[in-house]
């Protein structure tokens, strides 16, 4: 199944730093294993696959420092990190 | 203004992966794709697939490929890479398709040093066909057909496919990193892209050896099998770079780049 990718659901914003893909997570908790701050948790809601997607809650956005490890854990690239503020690394 | 610091490579379509939830095949691919875009050879690779679950990396990578037949990936990526010299070759392969049925292909495209690049998917079982036990498979871990786990005397014991072809003077770049965790997936991005980086240098036969987990097959959750692989499979297969053709940069030299793109925001 072909998608455009660059839709991140519920757009982008300012204070939004990571944003899932929703319907590319397949709900294996990899990102949750990695996120050190432990604000990632798999939704109630099903995705179109059927899965519970994972997902950061508007408030706990803030508390993420965009360290990339769920991103880089996740096999499924459904992570977007935005870096607020700051130039490019 | 924020900035994107990381999003899906150019070099992986835009399509979702058939692999079962937790399998680090994803990561894997992710590594490769972003190695392509790093060195900028995406409009030049052409990689060539297995047999296994990753049969169909040519859906998943946007650079030309190439099915083989079942462990004769190398054989072909040869064929390829001397009628094309130019272009960035890589092999992507598992453990049943490299060091069952493809050994011999793979043991003597390093001995001749083809100037190829190999990511070896080692999870310890054969994962597509239902989970049956792997020349990989460690001593007592029990698959569908050796469901009292793996006897030496009767199975033999795993075999380390990176100490045995470093041992030969072709291979320039031997290396084995694991998937377990975000630090060591850092590592494994360092040695697939220098792996890369021996073929543009053309250095001669390059390999990375991937340790990767099998969920559905292993019988635990995603989360577990990273805790069997780091206690059960880092002991038997060590990690580290086996084998370093000098002229290679040191891994800390490598620079790792992360893709990056402006977003306009309100």
């Amino acid at each position: 199944m072909v998608r455009d990718s660059r839709q991140v659901k519920g757009g982008t914003s300012l204070d939004k730093k990571v944003a899932f893909d929703e319907d590319r997570c397949k709900g294996c908790e990899l990102c949750i294993e990695a996120c050190p701050k432990e604000i990632i948790h798999l939704a109630e809601h099903f995705n179109s696959k059927g899965f519970h997607p994972a997902t950061v809650t508007a408030e706990d956005q803030a508390k993420c420092t965009t360290c990339l490890l769920c991103a880089r854990m996740c096999p499924d690239t459904v992570i977007e990190i935005f870096r607020p503020d700051r130039v490019a690394r | 203004m924020s900035v994107k610091v990381f999003e899906r490579p150019k070099a992986l379509s835009d399509v979702i992966f058939h692999y079962c939830p937790g399998c680090t095949h994803g990561v894997i691919h992710r590594l490769v794709a972003e190695a392509i875009d790093e060195l900028g050879v995406q409009g030049k690779t052409i990689g060539v697939a297995s047999v296994g679950c990753s049969v169909l990396a040519y859906n998943y990578f946007n650079v030309d490929f190439q099915q083989a037949a079942h462990g004769r990936a190398p054989a072909v990526a040869t064929g390829i890479k001397r009628c094309l010299p130019d272009r960035t070759v890589f092999t992507y392969q598992g453990d049943g398709d490299l060091a069952s049925i493809g050994t011999a292909e793979i043991v003597h495209a390093a001995m001749r040093g083809e100037n190829i690049t190999v990511i070896f998917v080692n999870n310890a079982i054969y994962g597509m066909t239902g989970g049956q036990m792997a020349p990989t498979t460690l001593i007592g871990q029990s698959t569908t057909t050796s469901p009292g786990g793996r006897k030496p005397e009767r199975a033999g014991r795993p075999i380390r496919m990176s100490e045995m072809l470093s041992q030969l003077e072709g291979a320039a770049y031997i290396a084995r990193v694991s998937t377990h965790n975000a630090a060591q997936v850092a590592r494994a991005k360092q040695a697939i892209k220098k792996a890369f980086q021996a073929q543009a240098d053309k250095k001669g036969f390059a390999m990375v050896e991937v340790l990767s987990t099998c969920p559905t097959n292993w019988g635990m959750t995603p989360r577990e099998a990273l805790k069997w692989l780091e206690e059960n499979m880092l002991p038997v297969y060590p990690l580290g770079e086996l084998k370093t053709e000098p002229g290679l940069p040191e891994p800390s030299a490598v620079k790792t780049t992360v893709p990056t793109r402006e977003v306009k925001t309100e």
